[in-house]
């Protein structure tokens, strides 16, 4: 399963209003959680390097490919960057099955090999019941792993979240933060994790990045950086 | 009764209903680019048609079509037979009335679509054009339905613009709406009659029976 790719690493200068950030950031394969409270940037940040806004100066290099550089003009459009990015909200589509959900990101795979792929992960995540029915009848969890199994499908070079589970109790949290690292793993690519959740960080991450402002105040090892933190302020 | 007229009135409504659909539906899609320049110029042109009256779009249609125009002209050394006063003139003219009544429905479909639902196809490897048939054309096609049953209903009851630019005949046959008019100036006052009621029978049933559709087709789509 491994698509293996390199690091990831983004310089980001933009201002949009009271909104601020300059920020350098080096993700290599693993988990990277971005932390901070609201407003302090991190989605805009997830947006740059999914190239879904664009910033004032930047530069965002993944293994060596450069996907922005606006200095020497280059921008690589947002469907050629090979990554997956889940939403807060999961923007699974609505007038598709779950399998057709997952399917979608397999485009450039032979016609005949995405159905068994996409039920197999879906069988992988628990979700295989699912498979003919749509988004508006899953439960929170369920259409977690929907969404979790469209992104990991694609085969990405890096993941993007934006707190995806931001809306789940605990127990689903930790379930599903389980399987992200073992599908992460799996990858062998960078994931970039943007949430609010301290414990979510120290399960998850292999590096925190915690912002403020739009600037990078403090990066390393989760037990350094959350040292005594306990909950972020907002 | 005579049925001819309100069978070349449905005829010419629902190829108006189709042409004004395609024609709306892109039109709605390019409005829908926020980087277009003039937009809101080129919206409010667009749907004109509804605010003008209706002999001063079939004085332009007339200039646009007829044979002293450029396309008219075209028309006529292609299919050796004129735009205006035929039934391509009506269908046309009538087609032309409708477009706002499409542009501006699925213009707010296009606008109801979720942008994160576009930005996740996007993330997904799809390009403008797969987002646009795979996620925003599905999403709102009900606005789209809407629009064209919108269509049909302008088409059926046009008078005006349908009199200017196709006349009072389109092959021996008068429309339904032109049929009342003239059977109530011609003193047939039941001809009249009966033509009104047969049209708005026909008119109220394929509207409610658009609504039927619209209303489960909604429920599918929308979550």
């Amino acid at each position: 399963m491994s698509s293996g790719a390199g690091g990831l690493e983004a310089t980001i200068a933009l201002r949009r209003g009271e909104l601020e950030i300059d920020v350098e950031l080096a993700c290599p394969p693993g988990v990277t959680c971005v932390m901070g409270p609201s407003g302090s940037g991190k989605s805009t940040i997830l947006a740059v390097i999914a190239g879904l806004a664009r910033p004032d100066r930047g530069r965002v290099v993944l293994g060596g490919e450069v996907w922005l550089d606006l200095e020497r003009s280059i921008e690589v459009a947002v469907h050629a960057r090979r990554l997956s990015y889940m939403f807060q909200g999961l923007a699974l589509f609505p007038h598709m099955t779950a399998l057709a959900n997952v399917e979608y990101g397999m485009h450039d795979l032979p016609r005949a090999e995405r159905t068994p792929r996409a039920r197999a992960l879906l069988e992988r995540l628990g979700v295989a019941h699912l498979a003919h029915r749509r988004p508006r009848t899953f439960s929170g969890g369920e259409a977690q792993r929907v969404a979790l199994a469209r992104a990991i499908a694609r085969r990405p070079r890096l993941v993007l979240l934006d707190e995806p589970f931001s809306a789940l109790d605990r127990e689903l949290r930790v379930q599903l933060i389980t399987l992200v690292r073992e599908l992460v793993a799996e990858l062998g690519v960078p994931l970039v994790h943007v949430t609010h959740s301290v414990a979510e960080a120290r399960q998850l991450a292999d590096q925190v990045i915690r912002i403020e402002r739009g600037e990078i105040v403090a990066r390393g090892a989760p037990a350094e950086v959350l040292a005594g933190v306990t909950a972020l302020d907002d | 009764m005579n049925w001819a007229p309100l069978l070349l009135s449905l005829k010419v409504a629902v190829l108006a209903m189709v042409l004004a659909l395609v024609a709306g539906t892109a039109l709605a899609v390019v409005l829908d680019w926020r980087r277009l320049p003039g937009r809101e110029l080129f919206y409010s042109i667009v749907v004109a048609p509804m605010i003008l009256p209706p002999t001063v779009l079939g004085y332009y249609l007339l200039v646009a079509l007829g044979t002293e125009s450029a396309l008219g002209r075209a028309w006529e050394s292609v299919t050796g037979s004129t735009i205006v006063f035929s039934f391509t003139g009506a269908v046309i003219a009538a087609a032309v009335g409708s477009l706002p009544l499409v542009v501006r429905s699925v213009r707010i479909g296009l606008e109801s679509v979720d942008p994160n639902l576009k930005n996740a196809a996007r993330t997904l490897g799809a390009g403008p054009v797969r987002v646009l048939f795979t996620v925003v054309l599905p999403l709102a096609a009900p606005a789209i339905f809407a629009g064209a049953m919108l269509a049909f209903a302008r088409s059926l009851g046009d008078y005006g613009i349908t009199q200017m630019v196709a006349g009072q005949m389109i092959d021996g046959t008068e429309t339904a709406s032109i049929h009342v008019m003239n059977a109530l100036y011609g003193g047939r006052e039941e001809e009249a009659r009966n033509m009104s009621i047969a049209t708005t029978i026909v008119g109220v049933t394929l509207l409610y029976a658009s609504n039927v559709v619209l209303h489960r087709f909604s429920k599918g789509v929308h979550v």
